[in-house]
């Protein structure tokens, strides 16, 4: 009997470390690169430093690394303040910022209507707006064997990421590729298991440049046919470099670290576009401002065919309240804002594989912060 | 409660001293109070938790232009919001019941090898080996089994194929083989440790008379252990195996590593497809909305009833034998 009661004390035991082990929450790092800019950041002398203490945000992990160097570079010329970005992911970081907990939210899209309502009641006087802050080409990895360069347009990729093409050496892609030879192996693409920006915009973009191929709603969330899938950017990007045929979307960055070759656009430009952060940047400068006032929501142009302009782009916002943003952190975020948006700022950008905002809208982003009140 | 045993130097066979300061009723009542409170307190959390799943799953339905229970996508995005849990539902039951199949058996293998055949010398090293499989946080798991396990399956795989692929069930058309089958695999290796060090307490309890008394009657041993150590044991382990179970049910960041998510139902179990309760919340969670998060936790409430009804099964079983119900006297 007593043996027995010892027995069940350890089944109980072993029971209660199963349980625990399961409720634990697991941390969920997906859009981190392993190579975060050991750029040298020059001490930015024009800084303006203003404001002190605690600066909260969170939001979209697209833009983690660049936040990385901003808060690096801010850092060391301000002493005085203490900036804290967590990646959570853009959903969570809306959430947190309507709920007061942080200064200015990192978010992958522009805020919906009903977020802009509810944000009333943070910002007192005045509502949430987007500010356009970091752009970046979304490249389109392959691993095909014997294949270095890949020529594709939008509507053989949407086909090919809705299953309706099959193999490498479908008459579609062969039409687009002369020179390439191509096996006759099956195509395994990648989409994102998670939810994630970088599928929205990948599928806004061939929504945009081929309805037809794509006849899916665009979304953070994956709506194509079949296909495989993995867990955020090092997953997809990894999957492509492990399976021969595979292919994916995912930031530049990736496919630089992975030393992955990227997929060159035909936009109905006079020659294929490349993945590049310069060519990413001309694409972003054709995009239209849809929001009003100080809301520099962006419409990007997907369907441009402008020359060496690449037009799978991802734009990530800053999110803080036009008024009313709240007085112990209103100095500090315009300060840091400030230096994020000027030309030191944006230049920096470049090495992590990051768009700098074409110079008109970064003009418009500036005058916006300038204004926040 | 401190009582102190003095040694004693004096002949064995008399008494030791024991000194105990007594605390009189008031330390009865103290601890009483703490115990019950104990009790009590998991009560409350389990219901709190409960409420706040039923709570914000019935938001969450609400809204949901689907059915909840049949529908097979997963679109919180979108207003109205469409989901729902078959593939979860699906994808969780047979990866755990393919998890269970690989592992009970070998977890009783090891189990027996250590309580009955290995030499002590080997048995102590070997148990604790085991034990340590418990220790590798789950992310590792997954991580290994998306870098070594996947690739190296596809032989194993396509071996299936050329062999078992009329089944239907085991046909695999070719690609990385992130299915759930692979799934399966990887939980049965997580969930090894635990069905094995509780089976082996099991099998450790078996009254030596009835083995003596198996070996007398000219058993073997083989015979022995079909005979006395199983019978005896399979209400443990049973009970261990459900605690496996519960584990393979839960398991969250293996899966979203190994598994290549999407909302069919595939007929063959080695082809990349399907996703499990826990790994499509975790997928999720980061980026959706206020109603993107209720219906998650939706689907949180489901996986909470599923094992709640899991552990009901195994109590009703174990119920029969009472050596091990916990409400025997």
């Amino acid at each position: 009997m007593k043996l027995q009661r010892k027995n069940r004390l350890r089944a109980i035991t072993a029971g209660a470390l199963a349980v625990s082990g399961v409720l634990v929450l697991t941390a969920c790092g997906s859009d981190d690169n392993s190579d975060s800019g050991g750029g040298g950041s020059k001490a930015a002398s024009n800084i303006k430093c203003d404001g002190k203490g605690q600066l909260l945000a969170s939001g979209s992990s697209a833009q983690k690394n660049a936040m990385d160097l901003w808060i690096k570079t801010y850092g060391e010329a301000c002493k005085d303040t203490k900036l804290n970005y967590k990646a959570t992911g853009s959903g969570a970081g809306i959430q947190e910022f309507l709920q007061g907990k942080t200064a200015f939210a990192g978010s992958d899209s522009a805020l919906k209507p009903e977020e802009v309502k509810s944000s009333e009641k943070i910002c007192k006087g005045g509502k949430a707006i987007d500010l356009p802050m970091v752009g970046g080409p979304i490249a389109v990895g392959f691993n095909v064997p014997g294949v270095d360069k890949l020529t594709l347009n939008a509507d053989v990729l949407g086909k090919i990421f809705n299953s309706e093409i099959k193999k490498w050496d479908d008459p579609a892609i062969k039409a687009l590729n002369k020179d390439a030879k191509l096996p006759s192996l099956k195509i395994q693409a990648f989409h994102r298991s998670d939810e994630s920006g970088t599928t929205d915009n990948f599928t806004k973009y061939l929504k945009a440049a081929a309805p037809k191929a794509w006849p899916h709603e665009p979304g953070k969330a994956w709506e194509g046919e079949g296909g495989q899938s993995a867990d955020g950017s090092s997953g997809v990007s990894s999957q492509v470099k492990q399976v021969s045929g595979a292919i994916s979307y995912f930031e530049l960055s990736y496919a630089t670290a992975n030393s992955i070759k990227t997929v060159d656009l035909d936009t109905g430009a006079s020659a294929p576009v490349q993945a590049t952060v310069d060519n990413a940047s001309k694409a972003i400068s054709e995009a239209k401002v849809k929001g009003t006032g100080s809301d520099l929501a962006l419409d990007l142009a997907y369907d441009t065919k402008a020359d060496g302009a690449y037009p799978i782009t991802l734009v990530t916002y800053e999110i803080a309240c036009d008024k009313g943003n709240k007085a112990s952190t209103l100095a500090a975020t315009k300060s840091f804002l400030t230096y994020v948006a000027s030309e030191d700022g944006q230049t920096s950008l470049k090495e992590l594989g990051y768009a700098p905002l074409p110079t008109e809208i970064a003009n418009k982003v500036r005058e916006s912060v300038k204004s926040l009140s | 409660m401190k009582t102190d045993i003095e040694p004693t130097s004096s002949a064995a066979g008399s008494p030791p001293k024991v000194r105990t300061r007594s605390t009189g009723r008031a330390g009865d009542k103290i601890f009483l109070g703490l115990s019950r409170g104990s009790g009590i307190a998991l009560l409350v959390i389990m219901a709190a938790i409960a409420a706040f799943l039923t709570y914000r799953a019935a938001i969450a339905i609400s809204k949901d232009e689907a059915n909840f229970l049949t529908y097979f996508e997963w679109n919180t995005g979108s207003s109205p919001m469409r989901f729902g849990i078959a593939v979860l539902a699906y994808g969780t039951v047979v990866s755990s019941i393919i998890a269970m199949v690989i592992a009970v058996p070998v977890a009783v293998g090891i189990a027996l090898f250590i309580s009955h055949y290995a030499p002590r010398r080997l048995a102590t090293p070997v148990a604790y080996v085991i034990d340590l499989l418990a220790a590798v946080p789950s992310i590792v798991y997954g991580l290994w089994g998306a870098l070594f396990l996947v690739p190296h399956l596809t032989g194993l795989y396509t071996w299936f194929d050329d062999y078992l692929g009329w089944t239907g069930i085991l046909s695999y058309q070719g690609g990385a083989a992130r299915s759930l089958f692979t799934v399966g695999i990887l939980l049965a290796i997580m969930i090894l440790p635990i069905v094995t060090s509780v089976s082996r307490e099991v099998f450790r309890q078996v009254p030596k008379m009835h083995e003596e008394a198996a070996l007398a009657l000219g058993a073997t041993r083989w015979e022995v252990i079909r005979m006395s150590v199983l019978p005896f044991g399979r209400s443990g382990i049973i009970s261990a195996s459900m605690l496996g179970l519960g584990r393979a049910l839960g398991e969250t960041m293996a899966v979203a590593t190994v598994l290549s998510p999407n909302f069919l139902i595939e007929t063959s179990l080695l082809d990349p497809g399907g996703g499990t309760f826990a790994q499509n919340i975790a997928s999720r969670f980061k980026e959706a909305g206020n109603d993107g998060r209720d219906a998650l936790i939706a689907s949180g409430l489901v996986l909470f009833v599923i094992t709640l009804l899991v552990n009901g099964a195994a109590r009703m079983i174990i119920a029969r034998r009472k050596e091990y119900s916990g409400t025997a006297a």
